[in-house]
């Protein structure tokens, strides 16, 4: 067994394709062109590109939601395709999505209880007492009020949403966690305390993390390294630290001087 | 700040749904005409009716308010007021379990077929377009003449042909749920197909199916009607408005009334139907209950207690003196913004920041009174453009300075920009609103602002569409719609949010270049601290819809004077810094967690 949470080798999406009804070919869009990746147990690899370079994509094939045109996946040590055979239950015990927009990713209709139920009864087969406990705990976990659980969706903040949808990840106790564009959504401020809270829940709990952002500054700060993908590719992988200091491809040396700072060179 | 935690507004009290049928005075009317058809339908076995099937020919069409028949008689001397009361009974029953039967399978059909998409969608609306194919009496017609007449099968026809309208309704609201993320999310916490679609989709679309029932029920009963009317429906003796109708048909020169009574009597259910299923449309529908298809009007309400000196000396070019916004709910008016005051010079540049929710976009729109109102009312202060006192002047004037010299740039140009016009035309109209050029000069002038802002090979852009451009082009384009005449001052609201890191540097750029060559005033709206920093020459911070500091923009970051920027300021986190970043912020938020 491999020390990796996750390994992908060569791993292609292809959008549309195919044949119309009319014979005609229908035109293809190149979302993932190809990439091998692997994320070490308990490490947080940070994604950065900008809008149309398949990191979602990536995400959304780990988790099941979209199957791979080619190329393998390794999850938790457990092929892909075994995976997807048995079923979505067995996606969510082993890995787990954040949404960019967490109020988007709570049904309006149901009470936070009632979403932080399913996974517990679905995933990890709890009965009815088991789950009222570790509903609370998980409520503990992501630093929110008990009376969470009886609002409604819209009763939260962005922030406040993010924590329950970080919670209800959680609630499935899959090892490892997709985040995508997480804090992107949120102030400054809340968005700082999530970045707290996603590090010290990394840290107690053992989790892994794939973090995907269009913020440098952000995915540095919770990243131990860092992949950089442009157009479908990961043109750079490398350490946090040594990839922001010493970028060597010519797309991080762009990205990383186009990035806003307080501070401007000549002020400094 | 003690002072402001006080005077928060309290939240909004929304009006329950009973209240905002009652308010609507058409359906409320509806209502009660329809609740007092039901109830005597209800009632007819109670009410002291004669038998409605007991015939008596010596009195036949006898007129209304003869002695025991208050409605007269039908050609067979039964009594009308007793047949219209069974009838009515018999068309509400038919008519509700038509549409019940109609939203059930209806709604199952476009449940499964927005769902599943594919080829399931394919098979399952190409039947429905079948059905759709015929005209909509002439198949019902052809259904009853399969079964044979009689009240049940005018039912299950009436039925079918009305699935179509509930499928395709609801197969189209299906699809956008079902693109939406809590769906992915029901799914990764282990739901099955079957069980996200009952649980998690169908409670989104119920509102659609009970707005959609509210409206048919009322045709439906008028097609029972027509169906019994031909004969195909109720069979005699059994009364049905549609029958009576019908067989008082041969009579309607002799005695009107035995035709005109149950004529009338489908019309009163009728209406009162539509007007409360109108009335429950408007009540469930989230879109026209916030007020969305309000018409706005072309000023922002002004309702100053004081009105401010209409002209100011020596003044830059843009003043905010004082001004306050709120929103009127009906009974208050809730403050957005409260007691703005700042300038901003020629070729100077301004950063509004803030959190969401502190009013910066408000203030922005404020200023040349484009909050919408209902429910916007600028309730204090003055707006002073060149000197000139602006929320005074007549709405006419205010308009021809929106866009003339005063320009706004927005966040997300695919939803500012027409998508059907081409790029070129739209600034060329920009041209044209403001003055009377023709209209090639004014597509040359187009074409010119599209080289100013960088559009490379601007001749053949100015004939794309806004889809067919990148977020950065069309924010060119809304930049240089912005410029069309030469403004004074231009307010951006967030402009680069939308747009990736490389294209927002090179946005920003141009934004600086052009404030440089034309002395422009830009008044930037922000969330973003880098933003500011490489873009303002000076900062106010806004909070809660007041500013709390104000300063140049080196100054306020390297030594914030008040907590909230300090604070803010803290948790912008510094591309190098690396890790230390979340050991830097942790401390500012122990106190609040414990």
């Amino acid at each position: 067994m491999s020390d990796n949470a996750v390994e992908m080798r060569d791993l292609v999406k292809t959008f549309g394709g195919g044949r119309r009804l009319f014979g005609r070919k229908a035109s293809e869009v190149h979302a993932v062109k190809g990439i091998s990746l692997d994320l070490q147990r308990g490490e947080t690899l940070g994604i950065v590109g900008e809008s149309g370079s398949g990191k979602s994509t990536l995400a959304r094939m780990l988790v099941g939601l979209e199957a791979p045109t080619s190329g393998t996946m390794q999850i938790d040590g457990k092929p892909w395709a075994e995976l997807a055979a048995t079923g979505s239950r067995a996606f969510g015990r082993t890995i787990q999505y954040v949404f960019q927009d967490p109020v988007a990713s709570l049904n309006p209709r149901k009470t936070i209880g009632e979403i932080l139920d399913v996974p517990l009864r679905l995933l990890c087969g709890y009965d009815a007492g088991k789950r009222a406990s570790r509903k609370k705990d998980l409520v503990d976990a992501v630093q929110m009020p008990l009376d969470t659980l009886e609002r409604f969706p819209h009763e939260f903040s962005g922030g406040q949403a993010q924590r329950i949808a970080i919670a209800r990840a959680l609630a499935a106790e899959a090892r490892i966690l997709v985040l995508d564009e997480p804090v992107s959504a949120l102030d400054v401020s809340v968005q700082a305390q999530v970045l707290l809270l996603l590090q010290q829940l990394r840290d107690d709990l053992g989790l892994s993390y794939l973090f995907i952002s269009h913020d440098l500054a952000v995915v540095e700060s919770i990243s131990d390294r860092v992949a950089v993908m442009y157009l479908g590719e990961v043109v750079e992988v490398g350490p946090a630290a040594r990839l922001f200091a010493a970028p060597q491809h010519d797309y991080t040396r762009a990205l990383i001087a186009s990035a806003p700072r307080l501070t401007s060179p000549d002020m400094a | 700040m003690t002072d402001m935690t006080l005077s928060t507004p309290e939240p909004r009290k929304r009006r329950s749904n009973w209240q905002l049928l009652m308010a609507n005075r058409l359906a409320a009317a509806g209502l009660f005409l329809f609740g007092f058809i039901v109830i005597l339908a209800v009632l007819a076995p109670v009410l002291p009716l004669p038998n409605p099937d007991i015939t008596d020919q010596p009195n036949r069409l006898l007129p209304p308010l003869a002695d025991g028949h208050l409605l007269g008689t039908d050609h067979l001397g039964r009594d009308i007021l007793s047949r219209l009361i069974w009838g009515t009974q018999v068309s509400l029953i038919v008519g509700v379990s038509a549409t019940a039967l109609a939203a059930i399978f209806g709604s199952l059909i476009g449940l499964v077929a927005g769902y599943a998409r594919g080829a399931t969608d394919s098979i399952l609306m190409r039947f429905v377009d079948m059905l759709m194919a015929f005209p909509y009496i002439l198949l019902a017609i052809a259904i009853v003449a399969a079964l044979g007449p009689g009240l049940l099968n005018a039912l299950y026809a009436i039925a079918i042909v009305n699935i179509p309208f509930f499928a395709r309704n609801i197969r189209g609201v299906t699809v956008s749920i079902r693109n939406r993320e809590f769906v992915d999310a029901a799914r990764l916490s282990g739901k099955s197909h079957p069980a996200i679609l009952f649980t998690e989709v169908l409670p989104n679309v119920l509102p659609v199916i009970v707005i959609t029932m509210s409206t048919t029920v009322g045709w439906m009963i008028l097609e029972t009607a027509g169906l019994s009317f031909l004969g195909l429906g109720a069979q005699p003796p059994t009364s049905d408005l549609g029958s009576m109708l019908g067989q008082a048909r041969a009579q309607l020169f002799t005695a009107p009334h035995a035709s005109i009574i149950p004529g009338i009597m489908i019309f009163l259910l009728v209406m009162s139907i539509n007007l409360l299923g109108d009335g429950i449309r408007d009540v469930l529908d989230p879109r026209l209950r916030s007020g969305a298809l309000d018409r706005p009007m072309p000023v922002t309400k002004i309702a100053r207690r004081t009105k401010p000196a209409a002209t100011l000396e020596d003044a830059p070019a843009l003043v905010v003196d004082n001004l306050s916004t709120g929103f009127d709910d009906g009974k208050a008016i809730t403050p957005a913004v409260r007691d703005i005051s700042f300038r901003l010079g020629k070729g100077e540049c301004l950063g509004l920041i803030g959190e969401s929710g502190s009013g910066k976009s408000v203030t922005a729109l404020s200023l040349m009174g484009l909050v919408a109102s209902p429910p916007g009312v600028i309730t204090a202060g003055g707006v002073y453009v060149g000197g000139r006192e602006v929320l005074c002047l007549r709405e006419q004037e205010l308009i021809g300075l929106r866009g003339g010299r005063v320009a706004y740039v927005f966040q997300d140009p695919l939803t500012t920009l027409h998508p059907l016009f081409r790029v070129g035309e739209q600034i060329a109209e920009a041209i044209l609103v403001h003055e009377s050029v023709g209209k090639s000069e004014a597509h040359r002038r187009a074409i010119e602002l599209m080289d100013t802002v960088g559009i490379r090979d601007a001749r053949s852009r100015a004939s794309a569409y806004p889809h067919e451009l990148s977020g950065g082009q069309r924010q060119r384009i809304g930049i240089a719609m912005a410029l069309a005449n030469d403004p004074d001052i231009i307010i951006a609201d967030e402009p680069t949010t939308a747009l990736d890191v490389t294209v927002q540097a090179r946005i920003l750029e141009l934004l600086q270049n052009l404030r440089r060559e034309r002395g422009l005033a830009l008044l930037l709206i922000t969330h973003d601290f880098g933003v500011v920093a490489q873009v303002c020459d000076r900062v106010a911070v806004m909070k809660n819809g007041e500013i709390v500091e104000q300063g140049e923009t080196g100054a306020v970051l390297r030594d914030p004077q008040h907590d909230y920027t300090k604070r803010l300021i803290a948790c912008v986190p510094e591309l190098g810094e690396g890790q230390a970043f979340l050991d830097r912020v942790r401390p500012l938020f122990v106190e609040a967690r414990t």
